[in-house]
């Protein structure tokens, strides 16, 4: 990599007083405001809150597909925008959004192919993650021929294809049926876990939330903010499986998360926040 | 592979289903034929209103040469025709998907050069290129072609979601390669279809072009002179050669565009 890498303990994400406001003048809509966070290396961050809160454009302003208008933001030390054309970071779309006259492993190997590797490279990349994903045998079908878990799996091999530390997730498990979800669910933590990448993960779930991550940051419309982060104290060691699910320290979370989310979202704006 | 008796049932229902794909309007192609030379020889039609197939076959043989000439001198202007109209439509469609003010600028015109019968310009444009050049058939087969490869080809570049161009640019794609990877592959089979729908406008366009003047030499202009001098056989000749280039640049452009969309789903 190149000389701008420091050590390892640097920040994935640090946001200072971020803001985003779409629009100007009397129709301007203020998206995001004064945001303050801060996302270490291999640590799963959720941003959790209902719909209109903020949290896709909080991780759209980080994948530098939009530019903040207040505040700073620097991405593993840099601007966004040179993270991402560093390729530090990969992102999962909700919908999987492959090429569907690519092949699945066409789709895997974009990032590669659009970076040069070599097809020796992209074969051997591809065939890794293909069985990282638990897709070796669809390697040759077409996006067409999957379903939509299979497709959202495909996007998210193709997010890891070059090894990002930072994975961007925008709702990705959100078109999904509950058991699918599970599943993906289980899968992305193993996947987290093993590649130790640090994850941003877009969901309006709460119990998916505390399920897979280290930290929820809860968040409120309105304009959207930040309004509480609950640590889930389930380490990365834990196994994310269904004994998981049924541990009442899970529930307890689950139910702290929820109270940050109605709690404070109704004293600080005064109304419910849905 | 399970041996010759689970092999046999399907490949005689694909051998029926090819034999009566293509047997069957052959067949219907025949009887027809043979109505049509009873009509002529036993009923009486007379042979002005209607010269018998035999005839038509006859003045064919008489004349390979002319017709396979006049085939090539029409020909020649669609395809020439059909090229450059083709390559100026890519282009235009490029630079109107690219910038909103040529779009604007293009659009009335292209809709204006799709109402108005371009054929109608032949007179005009024979005068203005002079009697003795191909250039005014040229130039109709060329603004004929043109308008269904510029709107398909400009369809064909809007066909990308800003989902994936937003995946491109996650992946800090250049300009050049969301261009290769993405635009080419979702708008070829557009621009193939474009020209499939082009080329038999082309074919028409260069024929009809040659009844308002010009040189002689195409079979437009043969099929005109031959009606002209009572020679009804010849002309039928010739506009069954017609019926044949107009098939033929069909079956190529149409097999171009099967190839491209088979193709597209392979590559890497």
């Amino acid at each position: 990599m190149t000389a701008t890498d420091t050590p390892t303990g640097e920040s994935a994400v640090v946001a200072r007083g971020l803001g985003k406001t779409f629009g100007s003048g009397a129709r301007a809509v203020l998206a995001l405001t004064d945001v303050d966070l801060e996302v270490a290396p291999g640590e799963f961050v959720s941003l959790l809150g209902p719909s209109g809160c903020g949290k896709s454009t909080l991780l759209r302003l980080v994948a530098d597909l939009e530019q903040p208008t207040g505040g700073e933001l620097s991405v593993f030390g840099k601007t966004a925008r040179q993270a991402r054309l560093d390729q530090d970071y990969g992102f999962a779309f909700q919908q999987a959004g492959l090429l569907p006259w690519r092949s699945v492993a066409a789709n895997i190997a974009l990032p590669l192919q659009l970076h040069g590797a070599s097809r020796t490279e992209r074969k051997e990349r591809v065939a890794e993650l293909a069985s990282l994903v638990g897709l070796e045998d669809f390697t040759r079908s077409h996006p067409d021929q999957l379903s939509g878990g299979m497709q959202q799996r495909v996007a998210i091999a193709r997010a890891l294809a070059e090894k990002p530390r930072l994975l961007l997730m925008d709702e990705p498990f959100g078109a999904l049926d509950e058991m699918t979800r599970e599943r993906l669910q289980g899968e992305l933590a193993r996947i987290a876990a093993e590649s130790g990448t640090a994850v941003v993960f877009v969901t309006h779930s709460i119990p998916e939330a505390v399920f897979l991550s280290d930290r929820v940051v809860v968040m409120s419309p309105r304009p959207g903010r930040i309004t509480g982060v609950v640590a889930t104290g389930i380490g990365r060691e834990v196994a994310r499986d269904d004994v998981l699910r049924e541990d009442p320290r899970f529930h307890a979370k689950v139910t702290e998360v929820r109270e940050t989310l109605h709690g404070r979202a109704a004293a600080s704006a005064g109304r419910e926040a849905r | 592979m399970s041996g010759a008796a689970s092999t046999t049932s399907p490949r005689t229902t694909r051998a029926l289903t090819v034999g009566g794909r293509v047997l069957a309007p052959v067949v219907v192609g025949l009887v027809g034929l043979a109505v049509w030379q009873l009509l002529v020889g036993v009923v009486g039609v007379s042979a002005y209103l209607l010269p018998s197939p035999s005839e038509i076959v006859e003045e064919f043989r008489a004349n390979t040469d002319a017709i396979f000439e006049a085939a090539r001198t029409t020909g020649g202007n669609a395809l020439i025709g059909l090229v450059t109209g083709g390559l100026l439509g890519i282009v235009l469609a490029g630079l109107a998907a690219a910038t909103r003010v040529v779009d604007s600028m293009l659009a009335p015109v292209v809709a204006a050069l799709a109402v108005v019968p371009i054929v109608a310009l032949a007179p005009v444009l024979n005068t203005m290129f002079g009697a003795d050049a191909e250039t005014g058939r040229r130039t109709i087969a060329a603004v004929a072609a043109f308008v269904p490869v510029f709107l398909n080809t400009l369809r064909g570049l809007r066909q990308t979601t800003p989902l994936q161009r937003e995946l491109l640019a996650t992946h800090a794609a250049s300009a050049w390669q969301t261009f290769r990877v993405l635009t080419l592959p979702a708008g070829a089979p557009y621009v193939l279809t474009g020209f499939r729908v082009a080329g038999s406008l082309a074919v028409i366009s260069a024929l009809v072009a040659e009844y308002f003047g010009g040189p002689r030499g195409g079979l437009g202009a043969y099929i005109s002179t031959s009606a002209a001098t009572s020679a009804y056989a010849r002309a039928w000749a010739y506009v069954g050669a017609a019926i044949v280039l107009g098939l033929a640049v069909y079956v190529v452009t149409a097999g171009l565009e099967w190839l491209v969309s088979r193709r597209l789903p392979a590559t890497t």
